[in-house]
């Protein structure tokens, strides 16, 4: 559960911008996760309502906008979607591909009062 | 107080939103774009800096629990410790047993207990290293918490990775957990000695985790009866070598 820890950035990152804006309320705050990047959305929705009692962030909305997976074949350039399982060029069967999005793990824009 | 990672109360400021501003119902949008990892990087990137002042060749083991980190490391100490200087900082959710067991080799030793954690972080290993006379030191050894998963995204400061994996757990382990594997630089295959007894594949285990990292470098030893230790003692002492030679 490296969630635990992913969510509690996600909270130190608002609070942090929360505090030199001088908010006190956060309505909502806005994450991107990439299919890559090894973190569940799910279990970030999951510990987000338990890290955030307390803060500023009690009772924010959590959206999570998904990155999905694509790969560049180093070799012939093919551009395909990719997963953690893809480990070869689906047209040429070079490995291994090099990522180009889906590793992203950024808090994109928080909303407040 | 710590200077790098600001535990201490006023810490220095890295975040940058900017002053970007849309009305969204009744509330004011924020533009953020900050990475959620960017903290433990920083961390990081600081502790590389203070390991590289002093050559230091620092490796992060990881492993699924009971796969041998902690006896490998045992053997190693007591082969190697008249040779080169070493430190370990032991990470584990509780106990001090590890960190006990590799005192006993006469080596420097520190746990950390991570509580509730799965994985170790850049914080504290920058705290943990604090035990160490780092300057009488040639090899840190992190032992990351025995987890495939967590500890693969948080870098420590190392130079590199080298993920354990005991012949009792399953040929298809990189294939399962591919991202250690992928992060990983040197791959040793563990209990080498229990072949005879099991059902493992060695040569479809290379094959799985080359398929996931080609450039995987992989070592099959015994830290039971020592076979092939001397081919992991030979990259380390490489490794150190490469270490005194870079530039600080």
């Amino acid at each position: 559960m490296h969630e635990v820890a992913i969510t509690r950035s996600i909270i130190d990152i608002c609070e942090e911008t929360a505090r030199r804006r001088g908010a006190t309320t956060v309505r909502g705050v806005t994450v991107e996760i990439g299919e890559l990047s090894g973190v569940v959305p799910e279990a970030v929705e999951f510990c987000f309502e338990a890290c955030g009692k307390g803060t500023v962030l009690e009772g924010a909305a959590l959206v999570i906008q998904r990155i999905p997976g694509r790969g560049r074949c180093n070799a012939c350039g093919e551009e395909f979607p990719m997963d953690n399982q893809t480990f070869t060029c689906p047209a040429c069967g070079d490995f291994p591909p090099r990522r180009v999005s889906g590793e992203e793990l950024r808090v994109k824009e928080m909303e407040i009062d | 107080m710590c200077l790098d990672c600001g535990c201490a109360p006023k810490d220095h400021h890295h975040h940058h939103d900017h002053d970007h501003r849309h009305e969204h119902g009744k509330g004011k949008t924020l533009t953020i774009e900050e990475d959620l990892l960017g903290k433990n990087n920083r961390l990081a990137a600081a502790n590389r800096a203070r390991f590289a002042a002093h050559r230091l060749l620092v490796l992060n083991l990881v492993s699924s629990p009971g796969s041998g980190k902690t006896s490998i490391l045992e053997r190693t100490l007591s082969d190697l410790k008249n040779v080169l200087r070493f430190a370990v900082l032991e990470g584990d959710q509780q106990t001090a047993n590890d960190a006990e067991r590799i005192a006993a080799t006469g080596v420097p030793a520190h746990q950390i207990n991570t509580g509730a954690g799965c994985h170790l972080d850049a914080h504290m290993v920058g705290h943990g290293v604090d035990h160490f006379d780092l300057a009488a030191c040639d090899i840190l050894m992190i032992e990351n918490v025995g987890n495939l998963v967590c500890p693969a995204g948080f870098d420590l400061g190392e130079d590199h990775k080298v993920a354990v994996l005991s012949i009792t757990e399953g040929e298809d382990k990189p294939l399962k957990y591919p991202q250690m594997f992928q992060a990983a630089d040197l791959l040793l295959i563990n209990k080498l000695d229990l072949l005879p007894h099991l059902r493992f594949d060695l040569e479809k285990c290379r094959e799985f985790a080359r398929r996931v990292n080609p450039r995987l470098e992989i070592i099959e030893l015994s830290c039971e009866n020592g076979e092939g230790m001397e081919r992991w003692y030979a990259w380390l002492r490489e490794q150190v070598g490469k270490k005194k030679n870079q530039k600080p």
